[in-house]
């Protein structure tokens, strides 16, 4: 058999538990009786809010403006008047200004048969302005405004587009289910990238638990012609990082602190291509994604097809509610998802799951001194030697934390997965990145 | 609000490996007890009586030393570990005094002054033994033979490597090898039917001594002597992945390689002819390469540094065996390369991810 591709240095196998819901087709989340719409869904600075309490908006309104070159628009999920605006915490403990939306009215998109817009006769530049004015941003949990991403400075060109279907996360099925029901549409994106980016060649990496995405995206891949390549990745954790995914498919390293297109690639996640078909085709800018609630905790795990600004709250009951053992309600994956202060904070761009976590999946253990076992130095893909640099940012020493390039730390977490001595390693570089930001500043 | 659920909030990873350092130690303990149970068998219950005297001095130590220095380490078995290791490395019939100062030296020495668990710069265990060996010599040197030739043993339980050892001294002109020299040394009844068992299975006929060597009927330290359920219970770590194959693997090859090569000159049989397989099992190594040479805070971090680490403590016990004055070097060797550790580890720091050269850069 031929060994599929990954990258070389470290990673971690948590148990995927995707067999919770990778049968289960995406289905509309009920819309219920309020959204709270953050007026920051993505990297960069926040919008500014159109909208007054009082005002009524349609489905698909603008009602937040991108303010500042990176950021993305934000549009109303649903038709209603605007209650209030005010202050909320998000999953991540951003403080931002929200809407709060109470529905009414009708929809001018649910249930309506939309005529596919003509896009051909679009230019790169035109289709450029969709995709900013649709708001779209990166759907795989970064965030980082797609337009932004797609300006492709003159020197470079883009040697290779990197879609990625990895999903290497555990338990999230968003992406797989929408590459087994949307494939086609998946598709009719990637056309319209390849309009925008002008790619020599496009590359699809999918990660192995996923045979029957594979399959359906391979076919797919071989009718268009030879320039797209399903490219099938042996299952290891961070394989959805988009420099990890470049170093598994090209070969190739990102240098550290530079971007994909100083080595001539782009990387976009299957949800974001999916979005700019739905944005340049369906004319929809971006205002719902899917996202799998699921855990042992979720009475019916599922994948959600929700609307921005849906409360956390509202799709757990839509999924049954948590079981009495649930001890962890977690926004995003289980690897480098957040724990939220609240069941009332609301899904935003970047949410690709809900978790409830039982006592035994989170395997929680006694904190003890380190032991050097080294484990964390060996999974970690960077690397780095994540307990010498958390030893010395728990002695203030951020300069030395520096120097041990604690900045190419992603945060991606194999470390402190693996640590029997269950040491808070990444709140650690979290907290040593902060306060470097900060004395570099003063 | 007060009748909703409350949940857990935490940093990611959400979820966590199911092992702990308690978990490890604890694995330790249970890979360490067919080679002691051996050892009590072979050397009768007064190893039972060292063992238990050296694990209890040892617990006994990091408890005190918790009080003073306001820490809580006693759950998480390290200190059995220390204890039991240091009563492995004891001869069956040392005075109690011994296995007691090298605990409390281990303890309250090696492992506290530096700052208790993982921050130790040498094995506790070993720095212990060797602290009592040197003051000591005398009662840590008689050995006393195994139940298996007990009735037959003349030599009054030497070692097999502090015979050959003595013997050399005397020994003049060219020799085929240790197994030469060992010729009147006892061989066990289990070991000459196993000999004959095998010889007429394979066809090819082993000294029976290399037998005694590998199950355990040899005299020596009480958890030193069986090769083979030392190695069984490596496997087991192995296999938990408590170790990894680096240290072990780098250590044993690296000390064959050298045996190899020269411990014929002393012979007289000239170079690559020395006997790998006497070496192997006999004294401390394997216990040594297994279960001392991989004790995790001592040790290099990375793979490469790991393999480093063994070689050097490959290479430092071949020289102290062959050219040192004492029949042994395993634990001084490790305790050497210990202290090489930190270098080691800053030596071969891993490769960052998309390094680029400073000046290269675009």
């Amino acid at each position: 058999m031929k060994s599929l591709k990954t990258f070389p240095k470290g990673g971690v196998h948590p148990g995927d538990f995707k067999d919770l819901t990778n049968k289960e087709p995406i289905r509309n989340a009920a819309i219920k009786d309020s959204f709270i719409i953050p007026m920051s869904q993505h990297i960069g600075a926040p919008c500014e809010c159109l909208v007054n309490p009082g005002d009524e908006v349609k489905e698909g309104m603008l009602i937040g403006k991108a303010s500042g070159f990176i950021s993305a628009n934000i549009h109303s999920p649903a038709p209603g008047v605007v209650k209030e605006i005010t202050d909320i915490f998000l999953a991540n403990g951003l403080k931002t200004k929200a809407v709060v939306l109470e529905p009414s009215g009708y929809f001018d998109q649910l249930g309506k048969n939309i005529v596919p817009a003509d896009w051909n006769s679009l230019s790169a530049k035109e289709l450029q302005e969709k995709i900013f004015n649709s708001g779209i941003v990166g759907l795989g949990g970064a965030t980082f405004p797609s337009n932004v991403k797609y300006m492709i400075p003159p020197d470079a060109k883009v040697e290779a587009l990197v879609i990625n279907g990895v999903e290497c996360e555990p338990y999230l099925t968003a992406d797989h289910r929408l590459m087994l029901e949307k494939s086609a549409e998946i598709f009719k994106g990637l056309e319209i990238l390849q309009k925008v980016l002008n790619p020599e060649k496009i590359f699809i990496g999918i990660e192995a638990n996923k045979p029957d995405a594979i399959d359906i995206m391979g076919n797919l891949a071989q009718e268009s012609g030879g320039k797209i390549e399903v490219v099938p990745l042996k299952l290891k954790y961070p394989q959805g990082d988009e420099k990890q995914l470049l170093k598994a498919i090209t070969g190739r390293e990102v240098p550290s602190g530079k971007l994909p297109i100083n080595i001539g690639a782009v990387v976009s996640n299957v949800g974001t291509v999916f979005a700019i078909y739905e944005a340049v085709v369906l004319n929809k800018p971006l205002f719902e994604r899917v996202v799998t609630v699921t855990g042992r905790g979720i009475k019916n795990p599922s994948n959600l097809k929700v609307r921005v600004g849906t409360k956390v709250r509202d799709l757990i009951e839509d999924c049954g509610g948590v079981t009495d053992d649930t001890v962890k309600l977690v926004m995003g994956g289980p690897m480098m998802g957040f724990t939220m202060c609240s069941l009332d904070t609301p899904v935003t761009k970047g949410t690709s799951g809900i978790l409830a976590l039982t006592e035994k999946e989170i395997g929680k253990s006694v904190q003890t001194a380190c032991i050097m076992c080294g484990r964390c130095v060996k999974v970690c893909p960077i690397g780095l030697v994540p307990t010498k640099l958390y030893k010395n940012i728990t002695h203030r020493r951020y300069q030395d934390a520096m120097h041990l390039n604690l900045m190419d730390c992603k945060e991606c977490g194999c470390c402190a997965y693996v640590c029997p001595a269950n040491i808070p390693l990444v709140q650690g570089m979290r907290l040593g990145k902060k306060m470097a930001n900060k004395k570099v500043k003063s | 609000m007060s009748d909703e659920k409350v949940f857990l909030v935490a940093s990611s990873p959400q979820i966590h490996h199911a092992d702990s350092t308690s978990r490890i130690m604890l694995d330790v303990i249970i890979a360490l007890i067919p080679a002691g149970v051996w050892g009590i068998y072979a050397f009768g219950s007064r190893a039972l009586t060292v063992i238990a005297v050296s694990i209890i001095a040892s617990v006994l130590t990091e408890y005190f030393m918790c009080r003073i220095m306001k820490k809580n380490t006693l759950g998480d078995y390290t200190a059995v570990i220390t204890g039991l290791l240091i009563g492995f490395n004891m001869p069956s019939g040392v005075a109690l005094y011994v296995p007691v100062v090298a605990s409390v030296f281990a303890i309250a020495a090696v492992k506290w002054t530096f700052g208790g668990l993982g921050t130790n710069l040498m094995n506790p265990a070993l720095a212990g033994r060797v602290f009592v060996f040197f003051s000591w010599t005398g009662t840590m040197t008689k050995w006393s033979s195994p139940a298996a030739t007990r009735a037959i043993d003349t030599l009054s339980g030497a070692s097999p490597l502090g015979y050959l050892k003595t013997s050399l001294l005397d020994i003049s002109g060219n020799i085929s090898g240790p197994v030469e020299i060992l010729a009147s040394y006892p061989r066990s009844g289990f070991s000459l039917s196993m000999s004959d068992w095998f010889a007429s299975a394979l066809g090819v006929r082993i000294d029976p001594v290399y037998y005694d060597l590998f199950f355990g009927n040899i005299p020596g330290c009480i958890g030193e002597v069986s090769a083979f359920l030392l190695i069984a219970g490596a496997i087991y770590l192995f296999v938990r992945k408590v170790i990894t194959w680096e240290i072990p693997a780098a250590y044993l090859v690296s000390f064959s390689f050298f045996i190899w090569m020269f411990d014929g000159l002393r012979f007289g049989t000239g170079f690559f002819s020395g006997d790998i397989f006497f070496h192997l099992f006999s004294g401390g190594l394997m216990l040594g390469a297994l279960f001392m040479a991989t004790d995790m805070a001592t040790s290099p971090l990375s793979g490469k540094g790991q393999i480093i680490f063994g070689i050097g403590c490959g290479f430092l016990t071949f020289l102290i065996r062959v050219y040192g004055s004492f029949p042994e070097g395993v634990s001084l060797a490790i305790i050497i390369m210990n202290i090489f550790t930190a270098m080691i580890d800053r030596l071969t720091s891993p490769k960052l991810f998309g390094f680029v050269k400073k000046g290269k850069a675009k």
